[in-house]
């Protein structure tokens, strides 16, 4: 008697599981294992959307790999923006989070203006930088050249589009800011009195107390930020739009990069290619490799220690 | 955001190194310590600040200017222009962008609030076969950059489902749970402590009841945290938009919009600046409304765990 009862409740709680998963595991299916797997499908065959699909075998590879102009420019644009960028973003997020515990008075006016640009919509930042930075009249360089600073010619000078566009996100580093402040303030106090008393300086202090403390932050901010700046799309395509002077809206005679395809990073080939050449299979061929990427990177965020994935209760 | 750092009034003193009258030199030392201190940290503070707002201000000032002026290298306007901001309302589609931005922005945010939170809870609190592995998949789809899987999807709406040209393909993926609101919402769902979900068991709650009566009263910080994302993320999307909706300027999006009115107000620096002050305002706006459960939104994708 005991085992049907068993075996109806087991099957009345699957399917409650199930109806309360039921959206994600549609969604899943639809708008990610089977475009997944289309992607693989495509990045095999020859398909401009006009023509039916046919198989061309690993052409669409060798040809992103050998032919194509864009991409290693893209791969090395990306992985620089990875190493500086993230670098950048968190030395400094690390930085204001540290200055804002130590803010005793008005520290709430503080932590409001500096998390302010985190949420500036992507497209505006970027206009906005892109004007003050400019190097005839913009604010920037008018400032620089007061002060006798030989001033860089910024958006249109390859050697400085993308410190430019770090200083962009660098500008917007209020998330991290925050995710660090938070760490910061759940060090021991203990640990800092017992360091003092052991007469260690302020350096020694942050070098063995702090940055132990919160060094699974310090790997979390690292791995979100590489995910993050392998993503890197809006910015670099409007920065290099604008700054290039292209007029009317759809741009879709704009070639990615400008100046000198110093922008380009590789989400921005996916564009390039699937619409604008119209090339689906290359398209989908540069896809995995972001994909590849970015899967990469996600297998290194979940394993970390303690990490992201908090087991259940 | 105010539990986690206790901030003095304002005009609270520098602290004194030493409760008694500092009558001592050590105690007058550290004293002046104290007061050097604070005043190294504060001006890195107010420069910190400059770094961070000026950008604002100038953006403010610049779409103030005449449009002659805003070519010159001043700073400050000559004449006030308060009519730009008219005259970026009166552009064609200025208002369209808007209504569309709202639209997708709106819709948006309560189509992932609803599909997403009895998936979260699931993930939350069920123990299942898989339970794991799901997710994991949930936080690789968070992890997938939108480009991966953009040919195959524009491919499906544009072709199977003739809805290229509308924002559609952005809204109708919303009803099916986002994974990054999933994930936030697990994350929030799984501090909440079990003896209330099993208190509302033992008074005769089915699964769903509970999620109704019970959690979702004391998730809704998490909720909130995951709707200011989420409408943030279609305010600001440009990618979504310009693969689906560059064809048919009736469906761009604010921040679609705003790109192709610098490029048709090329020379007009100061119309574009006003056009980027009326795309920012909004979200700035919204976070002074809601800064806490932003922030705390924030702190739980990355500190809790």
């Amino acid at each position: 008697m005991a085992a049907p009862t068993l075996r109806s409740k087991r099957r009345r709680s699957a399917l409650r599981t199930a109806a309360f998963l039921s959206p994600w595991l549609i969604g899943f299916g639809v708008f990610f294992a089977y475009p997944m797997v289309s992607t693989v499908y495509f990045s095999f065959m020859r398909y401009d959307g006009f023509q039916p699909p046919s198989f061309n075998g690993l052409a669409n590879w060798t040809y992103v790999f050998r032919d194509y102009p864009m991409f290693w420019p893209a791969l090395r644009n990306t992985l620089w923006l990875v190493v500086v960028m993230t670098a950048c973003r968190v030395v400094f997020g690390l930085g204001v989070g540290l200055l804002i515990t130590k803010i005793k008075t008005g520290a709430g006016v503080f932590r409001t203006l500096f998390y302010l640009p985190y949420l500036a919509p992507p497209v505006a930042a970027t206009l906005a930088f892109v004007f003050l930075l400019n190097p005839g009249t913009g604010p920037v360089n008018s400032v620089l050249e007061g002060l006798g600073v030989p001033a860089p010619a910024w958006f249109t000078d390859a050697a400085w589009s993308k410190p430019a566009l770090t200083m962009l996100a660098v500008w917007g580093v209020g998330d991290l800011m925050v995710i660090f402040m938070a760490a910061l303030l759940d060090v021991p106090k203990e640990q800092y009195e017992a360091a003092e008393l052991d007469g260690a300086s302020a350096l020694q202090r942050f070098r063995f107390v702090t940055l132990p403390n919160i060094a699974p932050i310090v790997m979390f901010a690292v791995v979100t930020g590489i995910i993050q700046a392998m993503q890197y799309y809006t910015q670099p395509l409007v920065a290099g739009k604008v700054a290039s002077g292209v007029i009317g809206g759809s741009g879709q005679s704009f070639e990615p990069g400008y100046p000198d395809k110093s922008t380009l990073t590789l989400p921005q080939l996916v564009y390039n290619l699937g619409f604008q050449r119209f090339d689906y299979g290359a398209a989908c061929a540069t896809a995995l490799v972001l994909f590849a990427l970015a899967m990469a990177f996600t297998a290194l965020l979940m394993r970390r220690r303690g990490g992201l994935v908090q087991a259940g209760d | 955001m105010s539990q986690v750092v206790k901030t003095r009034g304002p005009g609270a003193r520098p602290p004194a190194a030493a409760p008694a009258a500092p009558r001592t030199p050590a105690a007058r030392t550290a004293r002046r310590t104290a007061v050097l201190h604070w005043i190294a940290v504060h001006a890195l503070g107010v420069a910190a600040a400059l770094f961070f707002v000026l950008p604002f201000v100038f953006v403010l000032l610049t779409s103030l200017m005449s449009g002659q002026q805003a070519l010159t290298r001043d700073l400050v306007p000559d004449t006030w222009e308060w009519h730009n901001y008219v005259r970026v309302f009166e552009t064609p589609g200025f208002l369209t962008w808007w209504r569309n931005t709202l639209l997708y922005a709106g819709l948006g945010t309560v189509l992932t609030v609803v599909s997403s939170v009895p998936v979260a809870y699931a993930l939350a609190r069920f123990r299942f076969r898989g339970s794991r592995l799901a997710l994991m998949l949930v936080i690789s789809m968070m992890m997938l950059p939108p480009q991966v899987v953009v040919i195959p999807m524009y491919l499906f709406w544009a072709k199977q489902l003739d809805l290229s040209g509308s924002l559609w393909p952005l809204i109708i993926p919303m009803a099916f749970g986002d994974a990054f609101s999933i994930f936030l919402l697990r994350q929030f769902l799984l501090t909440i402590p079990s003896e209330y979900l099993d208190a509302a068991r033992v008074d005769g709650c089915g699964e769903l009841r509970t999620l109704v009566r019970v959690v979702l009263p004391m998730a809704k910080p998490g909720i909130a945290a995951v709707a200011l994302f989420q409408f943030f993320a279609a305010w600001n999307d440009y990618f979504g938009p310009q693969i689906y909706a560059s064809e048919n300027p009736a469906a761009w999006t604010l921040s679609y919009g705003l790109e192709s009115f610098k490029g048709a107000h090329h020379t007009d620096w100061n119309l574009t600046m006003a056009a980027t002050v009326l795309v920012m305002a909004p979200v700035i706006l919204v976070f002074f409304f809601a800064q806490k459960a932003f922030v705390e939104g924030v702190t739980l994708t990355g500190v809790k765990g």
